[in-house]
C-alpha cells in the first residue's frame, strides 16, 4: 500500500472527530501489537487493529472507513484490557462505525429487515438488539 | 430478604431456564428476587462513543426506577449487568450527562403503567448494580452455600466460562481480575464440583456478531469449546444467554467440520446450583439446549 504523508492529512478534522468520539488518543499507540495478538476475531479482519490505528495516525482515513475490520469488532474489549498504553481499540471502532453510519457513507452492515428469521425466532433478543445498535446505528 | 431484580428481555422471553432456576435457587437460599414492577430493555450494548446520552437512557430509566425500591438491583445476564453498571458509573461521574439524562427522565412518562415521571428525585447513581453471583458471595456466602448443598456435584468436571461483559473494562466493572478471574471457580468449588483449568474462559464468544456473520461466532466458539474439551470438561457453565447460544448452538457446525470434536453441554450456573441444592428438574429445565446436558448428569448420578 502506497502512503502519501502530509501534515495536513495527519492533523485533519477527521482525526479530531475520531479522537473526540472514541475518547482515545491515537498518538498514545506505540504499535506493540498486543491488541491484534489478543483479538479473538482478528482472523476475519482485512486490516488488523494495530494497523488500523497506525493508518489513522498517518491520516489514511478512507482505507480504514472502507475496511471490513470496523464491522467485525465484537466490542469484547480484550484489546483495551491488554493495551499497555490504555488505548481502547473497540471504542475507536465504535467511533469509526458512527462516522460511517451517521454520514451514511455506506449502507448499514445489518439491515433490520434482513435479519435471518432463525435469529429473530431463536437467538437471544439481546444479540439482535446489540447487532442493530452496533452495526445499524 | 427481598432483593430487587432486573431480569432483562432475554431472560423474560427466551432464557426461562436461567430465570426460573435463579429464582428458585435464591428462594432456597432465603432470598426473594423481587422483579422490578416496571422495567424496559437496558439497550443491550453500552455505547463506546463518548457523545451518546440517548444510548444510555433506557438503562438509566431502569436504574432510576430501581432507586424507588431499594439501594441495589440484581441482574443475571452479562450484557444487562455491563450496561447497567457502566451507565450507572456515567451517572455518578459525568455531571453533564447526568444532568441531561435527568432532564429526559423528568419528562418521561408511561401512561400504561400509570407513571407520571420516572424520577422522584434526581438519579445520581445511588443504586448499586450487583450480579447474582456477587449476591451469592456477599449476601449469602459461598461457605454458607457449601453447607446448604444437598447433593455434592462430585465427579462432575466443570469449566467456568466468564466471557467479556462481566469483566471488561475491569476498572469500571470491578468484578474480578480480567485475565485470571476466580469467582466462579470459588462458587463451583462450594458445590463440590471438580473445576477444570480453562485458559479460554475470558475469550469472546463472538457476541452480537452472530447476527452479522455466523462464521465469526463459529470461529470464536470453536476456540472456547475446543479448549474446554481439551481440559476435560463435562459441562461448561455460563451466565450470559448470548454466550450460551453461541457456544451451545454453534457446536452443530463445529461438530460437522472438525473431526474428533466432542460436543459439550453449556448450561447456566444457576442450573448447577439448583442441582446441588436438591431442586427438582422441573425448576431447572435442562431441555432448552442444543447439546443435551442430561446424559452426562445421569452418568454422574446427578439426575
Amino acid at each position: 500500500m502506497r502512503l502519501e504523508l502530509s501534515a495536513e492529512r495527519i492533523k485533519g478534522k477527521l482525526r479530531e472527530r475520531v479522537e473526540d468520539l472514541s475518547g482515545q488518543k491515537l498518538s498514545a499507540c506505540y504499535q506493540c501489537g498486543m491488541c491484534s495478538a489478543g483479538c479473538p476475531v482478528v482472523d476475519t479482519m482485512d486490516i488488523v487493529p494495530s494497523e488500523v490505528i497506525r493508518l489513522l495516525q498517518l491520516g489514511e482515513f478512507e482505507a480504514v472507513l472502507e475496511s471490513k475490520t470496523i464491522w467485525i469488532c465484537a466490542s469484547c474489549l480484550q484489546c483495551a484490557s491488554r493495551c499497555p498504553r490504555g488505548v481502547e481499540f473497540s471504542s475507536i471502532c465504535d467511533a469509526l462505525r458512527a462516522i460511517v453510519l451517521r454520514k451514511r457513507l455506506s449502507s448499514p452492515r445489518v439491515d433490520a429487515d434482513e435479519v435471518s428469521p432463525v435469529m429473530v425466532s431463536d437467538a437471544p433478543q439481546l444479540g439482535v438488539v446489540g447487532a442493530l445498535r452496533k452495526l445499524n446505528g | 430478604m427481598k432483593v430487587p431484580y432486573y431480569p432483562g428481555c432475554t431472560l423474560h422471553e427466551r432464557a426461562h431456564d436461567f430465570d426460573a432456576s435463579a429464582r428458585e435457587c435464591a428462594k432456597a437460599l432465603g432470598i426473594e428476587l423481587e422483579e422490578l414492577p416496571v422495567w424496559t430493555c437496558c439497550g443491550a450494548v453500552f455505547p463506546l462513543t463518548t457523545d451518546s446520552v440517548m444510548d444510555i437512557l433506557a438503562a438509566v430509566r431502569n436504574l432510576a426506577y430501581a432507586a424507588r425500591l431499594g439501594d441495589k438491583v440484581v441482574t443475571l445476564c452479562s450484557f444487562c449487568y455491563n450496561v447497567l453498571k457502566r451507565a450507572n458509573k456515567v451517572m455518578r461521574d459525568d455531571p453533564e450527562k447526568r444532568e441531561k439524562a435527568n432532564l429526559f427522565l423528568l419528562a418521561d412518562t408511561d401512561a400504561r403503567q400509570g407513571i407520571e415521571s420516572y424520577l422522584k428525585e434526581d438519579y445520581v447513581g445511588q443504586v448499586e448494580v450487583l450480579h447474582y453471583i456477587e449476591m451469592l458471595r456477599d449476601l449469602v456466602g459461598f461457605d454458607e452455600i457449601a453447607k446448604r448443598v444437598k447433593k455434592k456435584l462430585e465427579g462432575l468436571n466443570v469449566a467456568a466460562y466468564y466471557g467479556c461483559m462481566l469483566l471488561r473494562p475491569a476498572d469500571e466493572m470491578e468484578f474480578d481480575n480480567p485475565e485470571q478471574p476466580t469467582i466462579f471457580e470459588e462458587f463451583l468449588a462450594s458445590l463440590g464440583c471438580n473445576v477444570v483449568d480453562f485458559p479460554m474462559k475470558t475469550e469472546c464468544c463472538g457476541g452480537f456478531q452472530i447476527v452479522n456473520d455466523e462464521e465469526i461466532a463459529i470461529a470464536c466458539s470453536r476456540t472456547v469449546m475446543g479448549n474446554a474439551l481439551k481440559n476435560g470438561a463435562d459441562v461448561v457453565v455460563t451466565t450470559c444467554p448470548l454466550c450460551r447460544y453461541n457456544l451451545d448452538e454453534k457446536q452443530k457446525e463445529i461438530g460437522e467440520r472438525v473431526r474428533d470434536f466432542e460436543r459439550i453441554p453449556v448450561i447456566y450456573f444457576t442450573q448447577l446450583l439448583g442441582l446441588a441444592l436438591g431442586l427438582g428438574e422441573e425448576h431447572l429445565d435442562f431441555s432448552g439446549n442444543y447439546v443435551d446436558p442430561r446424559p452426562v448428569l445421569v452418568e454422574r448420578s446427578l439426575l
